[in-house]
């Protein structure tokens, strides 16, 4: 897999909150043109990790990078160093510590989407994606305000309404985002992190609260956003059915740590899997 | 296509309302004389428009960013003395700085004025309320860099405080040769001295001035919140976790626009000092906030011409309307014992409940004039056609 180019990747991430490891060294990647889930039951730490890579945690030990370069690293510092439980605290000590916003992280080109949606509520759906391009613009406030910027915001508004179309929305884009039906909701939040143009698209549970028919959708959805914008995907997943559809690779964590990784069918057949998932008997 | 010719033909529209209520306004400044009963109209419209433009700023905020600062009094005071002590003549200061010895001695209309003679003037005072929007564009930075990571009420708590501290630091001894300690500054270049030379005719300028200034200042707050940075504030607003995500960096948004908002509270307060003719830091006290505050929810929270509205109609009310309860008579009823000193505010405040239990957003809620009007009239126009309608069957 070395020919291929590197987009995200994650060196021994530990996240502890008090004495809780939540995450417990994640090591992993995701290259140029795939898609990558992650999954694991309920509580496994998907969703921390999920917010450690993207700024919204700090990590407590750890390295992330992006295109190559690393973008967030941190060790276990002050009251951190002794309550510590994970392995590896030594490896990143000598290095600067890396703690972006959030903000910062989606500039080089991760957008993400949220587990329980939150779009803009008092905004238009077409004001939705709009917004989003406002991290692209070049104007700055004086020229903004006094309409020195009109050809970027023609331009933002027609690059808006095409992607509008892609995603199938272009007919509600004067409604409000939260009168759209949930699974429209849905791709609308993908066309708005697909708005800041990212290298990396990161779905946090897309399928969650969707019925079967709605998850097949979306599925497909996701499968056109890969080949149309030549997309690398990273996606948090419950839903079997989608995950094994339609991932390249799969990563399976379980009380924050890895415990397989490889293709659908490796994942399908893994023992340790199939007792995460379903439990294993206590010989009493 | 058609979307953007309406728009165009939209805003057209909105700007020859806004010019024609300006020559009403220059109009109604000749025809009413001091002496007309009709004055007290000119009295509203001067402390209408500034605190018209007060709620405004204050809504940029509270309403369109959602950061809910309560020091807009403390900012305004900022306004109200960079430009009193900016435009007050030579001649005047040693009057005005009775106690102290005045450590400013520059006056902008003065210095323009003698030089360029009566534009100069009007460049001076121009000059001088800009220097009091910008003074306290700078305030709000000092303080935005601590306060602006608090959130809601906690942010609200801080400025609060911060703008009672703005007040009692300008009444301070030690700073007397600059603010005159808490004496009040007076004798600057106010409204009713302000006058246009028209080949033999004198216009009379004191209402149209401050109306101009709040009508030129609301119109780029517009301008400001249908911007891309504008949308930025409301994303902040709606989701402050979702706008971090897609890239607008909070930090640097919020101080944008606390900065923003408290340079046209600057200007108002300078603007209030032109109107009252006096600067004194006592009348800016926390009370005023939130009377601004009231304006804002009254005309509806994230709705800029509904606080114009709230403003005016509570402008009109205290100072107009309802003066009759505090003074013996009111609407022809003669009763010295019920209507005395304080009845009004009481009458006021009953007003106020009602308002907020039965019109809780407002009388604008979120939407704007245009908008609401284009409905009525959309809405006048289809009745005749549907009774036409039922008349042909």
């Amino acid at each position: 897999m070395s020919e291929k180019k590197n987009v995200l990747r994650l060196d021994n991430i530990t996240m502890q909150f008090g004495g809780v490891v939540a995450v417990d060294d994640l090591s992993m990647e995701v290259n140029e043109g795939e898609i990558v889930a992650l999954i694991g039951p309920n509580g496994a730490g998907k969703t921390t990790a999920f917010n450690a890579i993207t700024g919204v945690y700090e990590p407590t030990n750890g390295m992330v990078s992006f295109l190559g370069a690393p973008v967030v690293r941190n060790h276990p510092q002050g009251k951190m160093k002794k309550q510590y439980k994970g392995s590896n605290a030594e490896k990143f000590a000598s290095d600067p510590v890396l703690n972006p916003t959030p903000d910062k992280l989606t500039a080089l080109g991760m957008a993400r989407t949220f587990q329980n949606i939150r779009l803009w509520k008092t905004q238009s759906v077409f004001d939705n994606v709009l917004i989003a391009k406002h991290m692209l613009r070049t104007s700055n406030f004086f020229s903004a305000t006094f309409r020195g910027n009109r050809a970027e915001e023609e331009k933002q508004r027609e690059e808006v309404l095409e992607l509008l179309k892609i995603v199938g929305l272009e007919d509600v884009q004067h409604e409000l985002a939260t009168s759209l039906p949930y699974g429209k909701q849905r791709r609308l939040e993908i066309a708005r992190a697909l708005a800041t143009k990212p290298k990396l698209l990161m779905l946090d549970e897309p399928a969650a609260g969707m019925n079967p028919q709605e998850t097949d959708e979306l599925t497909a959805f996701i499968g056109r956003i890969r080949s149309e914008f030549n997309m690398t995907i990273l996606l948090i997943e419950h839903h079997m059915d989608l995950v094994m559809d339609i991932s390249d690779r799969i990563y399976v964590i379980d009380f924050g740590k890895l415990i397989a990784n490889g293709t659908p069918e490796v994942i399908q057949n893994d023992q340790r899997v199939i007792d995460a998932y379903l439990g294993v008997e206590d010989d009493a | 296509m058609i979307d953007k010719q309406a728009t165009k033909r939209k805003n057209l529209i909105s700007l020859i309302a806004v010019l024609a209520f300006l020559a009403l306004v220059l109009a109604l400044d000749q025809i009413i004389k001091p002496t007309s009963r009709m004055y007290m109209l000119l009295t509203v419209l001067q402390k209408g428009s500034v605190y018209a433009l007060a709620a405004v700023s204050m809504n940029l905020l509270n309403g369109f960013t959602g950061l809910f600062s309560l020091g807009h009094a403390g900012f305004m005071l900022i306004g109200a003395y960079t430009y009193a002590i900016f435009s007050i003549p030579s001649d005047a200061r040693d009057t005005v700085y009775q106690y102290f010895d005045a450590a400013v001695r520059i006056s902008f209309p003065e210095l323009l004025g003698n030089a360029l003679g009566g534009f100069g003037t009007a460049l001076g005072v121009l000059i001088s309320v800009l220097l009091a929007g910008l003074v306290a564009a700078v305030f709000a930075y000092l303080i935005g860099l601590p306060v602006l990571r608090l959130k809601s009420d906690y942010l609200a708590i801080a400025t609060l405080g911060f703008a009672e501290i703005i007040r009692a630091i300008f009444q301070w001894k030690k700073l007397g040769p600059v603010t005159n300690g808490s004496n009040l500054l007076k004798n600057f270049a106010r409204c009713s001295t302000f006058k246009l030379e028209l080949g033999g005719t004198t216009l009379s300028l004191s209402t149209f001035v401050p109306v101009l200034i709040a009508t030129v200042c609301i119109a780029v707050i517009v301008l400001l919140v249908n911007s891309t940075y504008g949308r930025a504030f409301k994303a902040i607003r709606d989701d402050e976790v979702a706008a971090e995500a897609m890239g607008i960096n909070l930090a640097r948004h919020k101080m944008l626009s606390f900065c923003t908002s408290c340079f046209f509270a600057g200007v108002s307060g300078a603007s209030m000092a032109m109107v009252l003719s006096i600067a004194q830091a006592n009348n800016f006290k926390s009370a005023m906030t939130y009377e601004i505050l009231l304006m804002v929810v009254l005309g509806g929270i994230g709705s800029i011409s509904g606080s114009v509205i709230g403003a005016m109609l509570f402008i009109s009310a205290s100072e107009w309307w309802l003066r009759g309860l505090d003074s013996g008579t009111f609407l022809g009823i003669n009763a010295p014992d019920v209507f005395r000193n304080g009845f009004r505010l009481v009458v006021f405040s009953i007003i106020i409940m009602i308002v907020v239990l039965f019109f809780r957003k407002g009388i604008m809620g979120d939407r704007e004039l245009p908008e609401v009007l284009g409905n009525l009239l959309r809405r006048h126009a289809s009745k005749p056609a549907v009774k036409e309608a039922q008349g042909n069957e």
